[in-house]
């Protein structure tokens, strides 16, 4: 350990955030995801120690070998309950959690519905490609009906996740959604995510070009589809605003995410609801205020005099 | 079970009741929303301040709206190591409490019963019978409205007359526990407690059953339970946070601490299941903290993915596991000692991981001092093996000596420079968490994938046996650390005692009585299960046989889970197997009968 006195910080530029090269393959939707979140971050200039990067098990949760800050690989489908523990434990650092479609709604789908109902203070990514990919080609909880997988060669027969009804639903106080192939509105999504107080998860569709090519291409104009992105009301009193999607309105947004394939992009639903890390901090507070001056072992020491 | 039946009973029988007693047996039984176990509670907090030893044990139903209950005291003037076999005294408040009780009762006991309640069969010539109309003088003491409440006090306040008890040191237990709520719940406990005592027993019983006072001096002490002493042990150990899910008998734990950390400035987060539990407190752990998980058997089963890639990415944790009958929800609010294979082995690879239990409720507090200490030094998840029994049961005992015990919680996230390497081959490991800078300019991940020892990947095949060497050699280098254990009662002779967890007591009484009548025994208490502390074989050599007692089964080969792991190790054909799957633990009849079967054999 050194015992220099503190260097004036460093402006965070785009080449102190890349690590190793992706591993991923080439055209792999996730390459332009990771490229947006160093532009996001670089923009943002967070202190460089302070960038958690955390993910599950899949090709996307490789992430955070990627991103030069802190991180961590855990287990798969885990990767919110691990990040819930250091939000909580660590406000001084900010927490993105990144994972792909299994990860996130088949085998940690639990776990996001109640980090979510908690509104832990964090970041959340998913790469849905609707495949399982680093496993190569099964069914995923969001590959649409008939699609051919390993493990249904004849064509997928379960009704698949709605991701956007399952987060708004979920209680997220910000729910985003947008391409991979649409670097700047990822960007702006990825930007109000992190600004966020409370859970932020942002749904990327981000194509598996070896699995499931062309899965997005519906809403990828470059490929004949169409990205048609959520309109917001601005307040400005116009007729034209009534029409325009309340992001506070919870059946409005419930109402989004019933739209057809490939539905509409961009911010479903935010709202400013207390975060788990204030509730809980508040109550720290409340009991630190009760024991007033006394030290750890005074609380214990006082425990012990209970007992006599 | 594979013990024989009763053989001896108790010394109690053996004493002249007019003498003043070194101990009493009292069992208290009735239905749980009785009340017992809080006069139960006072007995043994009386019994810490008055300098007398106690251990409690009950029985509570699983079910929420209550059923028949049991709260057994066994108070002494010397050392008390177990929860007595036989009671002298029985306090039956049914019909049932009295036909289910009554042969727990030893030859010459006294059975006090409530008259309004119980039939007992009085040509039973082996017991005292005391009838008395405790439902009901219990009502006129309290003006007549509140229906069967107070009759717990009624009780205690009788038993405070009868044992000779400190009436002025119980006021005040009492005093403390009621004055918090509404005055009158107070005044009622009193008036019903002092119905009790001036209960004309005293004509009923022929002899003096006054307790000797405690000889135990200069101590502060304290009484309590298991689940609360190791909640104070992970305080004093410098835990601020963790994570939880409820389950019997683990939950008392996650309460205490859900409302005590935050007094220090901590967090213990309550979890959707154990999966999302250990993986919040690995969090914590990785973001710097010495954090903690628990459950019991089942949850355990649950955390075993996670443990795993604690033992992977190195990252200290404590994780609490309070036993109780197996397997699946099996005998949830029953003792059993099951789990010591898979808090061992009970996860997928290589994955080497301390194992520590606690003998009784004092040393609760010292296990977890000592798991706080490996996790730190180390950096490797500790599992400590508590059972039912000590999680339930009340002790009295010297107050731990916080200036020389607490451990000062710390976060060190100063900066690091180039040469940072967090698993070295020939060092130990060393984390850098979130928020820490590193000058070097490059940060880790920390993975459960198999990686060198800067954390990078790789599926080099020399690296990954080296690193699974050098996660095993942690811990063999914590076997060399640890003081060879000591022989209690004879150093050599005919048979050697082996226990773990809560079979403490009930062994060291057994040895006692066994040398008491001329027989070469001793017996080894093992807290630190994994790894074993080195030397054993020393002190098996010394005796002709070893006997392991454990409350487990038997398994397919005849041996219980702690004899399978000594004779793997040992390849000592002396080293024998008690096992018992009652959902009870062991009494001194049992272990005496267990050593005379085994020499038999
Ligand atoms: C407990 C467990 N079960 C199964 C696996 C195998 N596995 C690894 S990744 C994965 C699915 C990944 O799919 P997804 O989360 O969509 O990520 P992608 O690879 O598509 O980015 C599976 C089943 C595992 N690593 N751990
Ligand atoms: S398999 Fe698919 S998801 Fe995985 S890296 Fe390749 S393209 Fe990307
Ligand atoms: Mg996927």
């Amino acid at each position: 350990m050194s015992t220099a006195a503190p260097a004036p910080p460093e402006k965070l530029t785009k080449k102190m955030l890349t690590a190793d090269h992706p591993t991923w393959c080439p055209g792999c939707g996730d390459f332009a995801v990771l490229a947006a979140f160093y532009k996001v971050l670089e923009k943002l200039q967070i202190p460089h120690e302070k960038i958690v990067t955390i993910a599950g098990i899949g090709c996307s949760s490789r992430f955070p070998y990627f991103v030069n800050s802190h991180g961590l690989h855990f287990i798969h489908g885990r990767a919110l309950p691990l990040a819930t523990g250091i939000s909580l434990s660590r406000p001084d650092v900010h927490v993105f959690a990144f994972g792909g479609d299994g990860d996130g709604f088949s085998i940690g789908g639990n776990h996001l519905d109640h980090c979510a109902r908690k509104n832990v203070n964090l970041t959340y990514v998913i790469m849905d490609n609707s495949v399982y990919g680093l496993t190569k080609m099964q069914t995923s909880p969001t590959s649409p009906i008939g699609y051919k997988s390993k493990t249904d060669p004849t064509g997928a027969i379960d009704q698949p996740v709605n991701p956007m009804r399952k987060l708004v639903a979920s209680g997220a106080s910000f729910v985003g959604r947008t391409h991979a192939t649409q670097v700047k509105h990822m960007m702006e999504m990825f930007e109000r995510a992190i600004k966020h107080q409370g859970f932020s998860v942002v749904e990327v569709l981000s194509e598996c070009v070896i699995f499931y090519p062309g899965a997005f291409d519906s809403g990828n104009p470059r490929k004949g589809g169409e990205f048609e992105i959520i309109q917001e009301r601005s307040w400005d009193e116009t007729a034209e605003d009534e029409a325009r999607h309340d992001v506070t309105d919870f059946s409005a947004a419930m109402k989004l995410t019933e739209e057809s394939y490939p539905g509409k992009f961009g911010t479903y639903y935010e709202v400013d609801r207390p975060s788990k890390n204030v509730l809980e901090q508040k109550w720290i507070d409340d009991s630190r205020a009760k024991v007033g001056s006394a030290s750890d072992k005074d609380i214990l020491q006082a425990r012990f005099n209970q007992m006599k | 079970m594979t013990t024989a039946s009763a053989t001896s009973p108790s010394d109690a029988s053996t004493r002249s009741p007019s003498d003043k007693l070194q101990d009493a047996v009292i069992r208290l039984a009735g239905n749980s929303q009785d009340g017992i176990q809080t006069i139960g509670g006072f007995l043994a907090r009386l019994a810490g301040r008055t300098a007398q030893e106690v251990m409690t044990y009950m029985t509570i139903p699983s079910t929420i709206s209550g059923g028949p209950s049991i709260f057994q005291v066994h108070i002494g003037s010397g050392e008390v190591l177990s929860p007595g076999d036989d009671a002298d005294f029985l306090v039956a408040f049914y019909q049932h409490s009295y036909e289910n009780h009554i042969n727990s009762l030893r030859e010459g006991g006294v059975c006090i019963y409530d008259t309004d309640e119980v039939e007992p069969d009085l040509t039973d010539k082996r017991f005292t019978f005391i009838g008395i109309p405790i439902s009901t003088t219990t009502i006129e003491a309290l003006g007549g409205s509140a229906r069967d409440r107070g009759k717990n006090m009624f009780i205690l306040g009788l038993l405070t007359n009868v044992f000779d008890l400190n009436r002025e040191k119980l006021a005040a237990i009492i005093d403390r526990q009621f004055g918090k709520k509404h005055e009158s719940v107070l005044r009622n406990a009193m008036l019903a407690f002092d119905a009790g005592y001036s209960y004309p027993i005293g004509e009923s019983l022929n002899g003096d059953y006054g307790i000797a006072p405690g000889r135990i001096e200069g101590e502060h002490r304290i009484a309590t339970d298991g689940n609360q002493m190791l909640t104070c042990g992970l305080l004093a150990a410098g835990v601020r946070y963790g994570a939880g899910y409820p389950i019997t008998p683990w939950s008392s734990i996650m309460e205490s601490l859900r409302s005590e950390l935050p007094k220090y400035g901590g967090l213990f987060v309550q979890g959707e299941d154990e999966l999302a539990a250990v993986s919040i407190a690995l969090g914590m752990a990785y973001s710097g903290h010495l954090a903690v998980t628990g459950s019991s058997g089942p949850g355990l089963s649950l955390k075993m993915e996670a443990l795993s890639y604690a033992v992977m990415a190195e990252l200290p944790l404590i994780v609490i596991n309070v036993q109780r009958g197996g397997p699946s929800t099996g005998l949830p609010t029953s003792v059993e000692q099951s789990d010591l294979m898979q808090a061992i082995y009970g996860s997928h690879g290589d994955a080497p991981r301390v194992v520590l239990a606690p003998q009784d409720v004092e040393d609760c507090f010292y296990i977890a001092l000592e798991a706080g200490r490996i996790a730190r030094k180390y950096s490797v998840p500790v599992i400590i093996l508590s059972d039912q029994a000590i999680s339930s049961r009340i002790e009295a005992f010297a107050e731990p000596n916080l200036d020389e015990f607490m451990v000062e919680a710390e976060l060190d996230i100063s900066p690091r420079d180039e040469s940072f390497k967090p698993y070295p081959l020939d060092g130990l490991t060393r984390h850098a968490p979130p928020g820490t800078p590193l000058e070097g300019g490059k940060y880790p991940v920390v993975t459960g994938l198999e990686h060198d020892e800067w954390g990078h990947p790789t599926a080099n095949p020399e690296l990954h046996q080296k690193m699974t060497a050098r996660r095993r050699n942690k811990l063999v280098a914590l076997a060399e650390e640890l003081d060879e254990l000591e022989v209690y009662g004879d150093a050599e002779g005919d048979t050697l005692l082996v226990g773990w967890g809560s079979t403490y007591g009930p062994i060291r009484e057994a040895v006692d009585r066994m040398r008491a009548n001329g027989q070469k025994v001793g017996a080894i208490q093992i807290r630190h299960l994994n790894p074993l502390p080195n030397g054993l074989e020393k002190s098996f050599a010394k005796f002709s046989r070893v006997a392991v007692f454990e409350l487990n089964d038997a398994g397919l080969y005849g041996y219980g889970q702690l004899a399978t792991l000594l004779r793997a190790r040992y390849c000592d054909p002396r080293i024998q197997s008690i096992t018992k799957t009652e959902g009870l633990g062991f009494k001194i009849r049992e272990i005496i009968a267990g050593v005379e079967k085994l020499k038999n054999a």
